[in-house]
């Protein structure tokens, strides 16, 4: 069973989970961010934490990702705020089963 | 729809009956397994969005705090401070069924060093902030994996279910119906004229 957690993402965001020890990798283009995945999901990684800023460059992969059991891929924020990339993704979960998206339309309404 | 391209007998006729109430059956559990598929997603997808926004505050907070620290002090000494970590979190993972797919589950197993492995001397006491926040998020960051996986692969399941259901629905029981009912026709029709025939025979006799 997989058992390591990552951090993908460009250095100066992500460098501190270092310290609360994950393993930190590096990226700053789709293309390396890419690979990188590529590499976890044949190697024992359960759970993958990617910069949002690089999920939403690369979301073939990202889509492909889903279909497997591990690792889990989930798109984090590193900036001041989060960009609302993750939650897209949520949403877009919801329409796919659903149709329509009852989550976040409730909310609206109230 | 289009009559399936079989031989009009009550042996055929027979198999059809069979398959079509095979069909019937397969589309009620598949449209029930659906919408229980549905409802759980839908709890699922509720604790996901709720688990999300409260992550992303906590991250977004431990991370400008750890900004803010790599600011105030000497980045080549933040770097330094933080190199080396004492602790190494690995997770146990398992694979769990959610209504026949293999989700992950998974806990985190910490080795317990020490948080902070660096010298309070060289660096701010905003990193241990950050830090200490961090690793709060760490855990929450996991359940909150496990959960938008589970929801991904839920959303993919029910998605796929419901084309088989369409499939069922729109294709296979009208087409299997029609294909019935033009071999009943059929046979039908040859009885009549079987005994048409016999009358006409008779007739011929009789004169």
């Amino acid at each position: 069973m997989p058992d390591k957690i990552a951090v993908i993402g460009d250095k100066d965001s992500v460098l501190a989970f270092k310290a609360v020890g994950v393993e930190v990798f590096d990226a700053t283009t789709a293309e390396q961010a890419v690979a990188l995945l590529k590499k976890m999901t044949a190697e024992r990684y359960a759970v993958v934490f990617i910069a949002e800023s690089l999920a939403e460059q690369i979301p073939e992969t990202l889509a492909k990702a889903k279909l497997q059991t591990y690792p889990a891929v989930v798109p984090i924020p590193t900036g001041r705020t989060p960009s609302g990339f993750g939650m897209q993704g949520i949403k877009s979960d919801v329409e796919k089963a659903i149709g329509v998206d009852v989550i976040f339309n409730k909310e609206d309404k109230q | 729809m289009a009559v399936m391209n079989v031989n009009p007998t009550r042996m055929e006729m027979k198999r059809l009956q069979q398959r079509l109430k095979t069909a019937t059956r397969g589309h009620k559990l598949l449209k029930d397994k659906t919408d229980e598929m549905i409802r759980r997603f839908i709890d699922l997808a509720e604790q996901n969005k709720r688990l999300r926004e409260q992550t992303e505050q906590e991250l977004c907070a431990a991370l400008n705090a750890f900004a803010e620290a790599r600011a105030v002090t000497d980045a080549r000494a933040t770097e330094e401070a933080i190199l080396m970590p004492s602790r190494q979190v690995s997770l146990t993972c398992s694979k769990r069924k959610v209504m026949g797919i293999d989700v992950p589950s998974m806990q985190v197993a910490d080795s317990g060093g020490e948080l902070y492995p660096y010298s309070f001397l060289t660096v701010t006491p905003k990193l241990d902030d950050s830090l200490r926040g961090l690793n709060g998020v760490l855990l929450r960051l996991v359940e909150l994996a496990e959960t938008e996986k589970t929801c991904n692969m839920l959303a993919e399941e029910i998605e796929k279910n419901k084309r088989r259901v369409n499939a069922l629905e729109n294709i296979m029981i009208p087409q299997l119906t029609e294909t019935i009912r033009y071999i009943k026709m059929k046979l039908d029709e040859s009885e009549r004229a079987a005994t048409v025939r016999l009358m006409k025979v008779k007739d011929m006799i009789n004169k």
